[in-house]
């Protein structure tokens, strides 16, 4: 009979963190932020059918990063669980924090008893209405879950993005003011990222009951190459200097 | 209830009344053997079972998609049981469901059409053809056989808009959900023949929205006049059928007051006439 070698838990959760944030780190970034109407995911995504960002019910948008069979699964699952529970009890019974725990719970039963962690990072955004705010959850590969104030970065390279980006967040802005600061988070200064490369969504107030809409590359490529158009929080000059680098490449 | 996942040779898949019954959900809809009280077998022979039954339904195909209407009146034997009931219902973006039979169950089997319709929409990341939409519906009614032979009967009437092909589309079905796609029009439930008859006569293949829903709203004016399951205009309560449109920009409720307004004109136009039907608008 062989002996299991031991090694230390310490060494175990190491390992295993640093692999997934490996994987994590492989793929492409997310932004996802609070505008005047609704909140806005960017993901910088060429494939135009795999997708990072998805409906999960009327006011409740999932959006993963990592290996994108393990967050697929998880957005199925989340679907399956918010339709199951609406269809149980009511539609405005179905909230965003419940199924963020189920994520993290899963996601941290996964981290701690199975061989290999998940390698994904998800986020579960909830559009506010009746007094309640917009909720942005953040669940880490370890089940960690943080409620982010008015923005997040998922994905690799997360400081580098939330510097940047944070540093022309603004208050109440427009859609078009959002999209080209999260594009431009995500390019950084060295790049920079046309309308196939991104796959952008809204849970936008101004939709009805099915709160969640795809903004295709026609949309998205109409809002970037026209300046200035529903930016009604204002932007400040700093910002607009990277967007017009943006638009010229559309 | 914990997050649903399953192993991949064990999946339900995008149907949502698998997923329902795969995770023995206490109020899986298709199970309906210990619903039922034993007592429900006696109406099969003798008087109407004590449920809310309807009712007239009617759906007509005109230039831009089809228009659907139903009464408001739900009976329970001799009795009225709701002054106000609905029975059209937005299916999904594109299609709306109608309802005659039993109340309970009918309404139910639309909520879990509903969800089954944006949750395939959901978990697939595309919307269900037309033609899959009206088959789900279809066996929808066929797993509800079994309450059917009890006295439950639902039968659903289904239209909508094919966005593939641009054009309207109606289904109609029976108990045992067979369904079949009419050419024109269709109504259904207990003064369906009253309302058809109507629409046969004033139906043209190129009809307008407007003249469309004067037609239905006719339709349901005969169908009421003729059958006492069937409501009509309550002038008193200001309670009017329900009028929706379903076109290439979606499902529509024609506004109350829209309907009211019909309504109103057509009452009048029948008491100028002293109440004779035959030939008038």
């Amino acid at each position: 009979m062989t002996m299991p070698f031991y090694v230390a838990p310490e060494q175990v959760m190491k390992d295993r963190a640093e692999y997934a944030q490996k994987g994590i780190a492989r793929g492409r970034s997310l932004v996802a932020c609070e505008y005047d109407d609704g909140i806005l995911i960017v993901a910088e995504n060429p494939s135009r059918s795999l997708h990072k960002v998805s409906e999960i019910y009327d006011r409740i948008a999932f959006a993963g990063v990592g290996k994108y069979n393990e967050f697929d699964q998880l957005r199925v699952a989340g679907v399956r669980h918010a339709d199951t529970k609406g269809f149980a009890f009511s539609r405005e019974d179905v909230d965003a924090r419940s199924l963020a725990n189920l994520y993290a719970q899963f996601l941290g039963q996964v981290f701690t008893h199975e061989m290999k962690p998940l390698e994904v990072e998800i986020l579960v955004a909830e559009l506010g209405g009746d007094g309640r705010p917009d909720q942005l959850y953040h669940i880490a590969y370890e089940g960690t879950i943080t409620d982010e104030d008015r923005f997040a970065v998922l994905g690799g390279e997360t400081d580098v993005i939330t510097e940047r980006f944070a540093g022309s967040f603004e208050e109440g802005w427009g859609l078009d003011g959002a999209l080209r600061a999260a594009i431009a988070a995500l390019a950084g200064p060295d790049r920079t990222l046309g309308p196939a490369d991104l796959e952008v969504a809204v849970l936008s107030r101004a939709n009805g009951r099915r709160a969640f809409q795809r903004l295709g590359h026609e949309e998205l490529a109409e809002r970037l190459a026209e300046p200035k158009r529903g930016g009604r929080g204002g932007r400040s000059g700093q910002a607009s200097s990277s967007d017009s680098s943006n638009s010229a490449s559309t | 209830m914990g997050l649903p996942l399953f192993p991949p040779g064990d999946d339900p898949g995008p149907s949502f009344s698998a997923l329902l019954r795969r995770s023995g959900a206490p109020f899986d809809p298709s199970q309906p053997s210990d619903r039922i009280p034993a007592t429900a077998a006696q109406h099969r022979t003798g008087a109407a079972p004590a449920v809310a039954h309807g009712t007239t339904v009617v759906a007509l195909r005109f230039a831009d998609g089809v228009v659907m209407a139903g009464d408001r009146r739900a009976t329970e034997g001799n009795v009225i049981a709701h002054r106000a009931m609905e029975k059209v219902f937005p299916a999904d973006r594109h299609s709306a469901v109608a309802i005659a039979g039993a109340a309970g169950p009918a309404v139910e089997m639309v909520k879990l059409f509903q969800t089954q319709l944006e949750h395939y929409e959901k978990v697939e990341g595309v919307a269900l053809s037309l033609e899959g939409k009206a088959n789900q519906l279809g066996q929808m009614v066929r797993e509800h056989l079994p309450m059917a032979m009890q006295g439950l009967v639902v039968v659903p009437l289904y239209a909508g808009f094919d966005v593939r092909r641009g054009l309207g589309r109606i289904f109609t079905y029976d108990v045992t959900g067979g369904h079949f796609e009419e050419a024109d029009h269709a109504a259904t439930g207990s003064g369906g023949r009253d309302a058809r008859t109507t629409i046969k006569l004033g139906w043209r293949p190129d009809l307008g929205r407007d003249e469309a829903i004067e037609l239905a709203v006719r339709a349901l004016y005969e169908a009421a006049d003729e059958d006492a399951a069937t409501g009509g205009p309550d002038l008193v309560r200001q309670i009017f059928p329900l009028v929706a449109t379903v076109t290439v920009s979606g499902y529509e409720r024609v506004t109350d007051a829209e309907v009211a307004e019909r309504f109103s004109s057509l009452v009048e136009r029948r008491a100028i006439g002293r109440g004779i039907a035959g030939g008038g608008p």
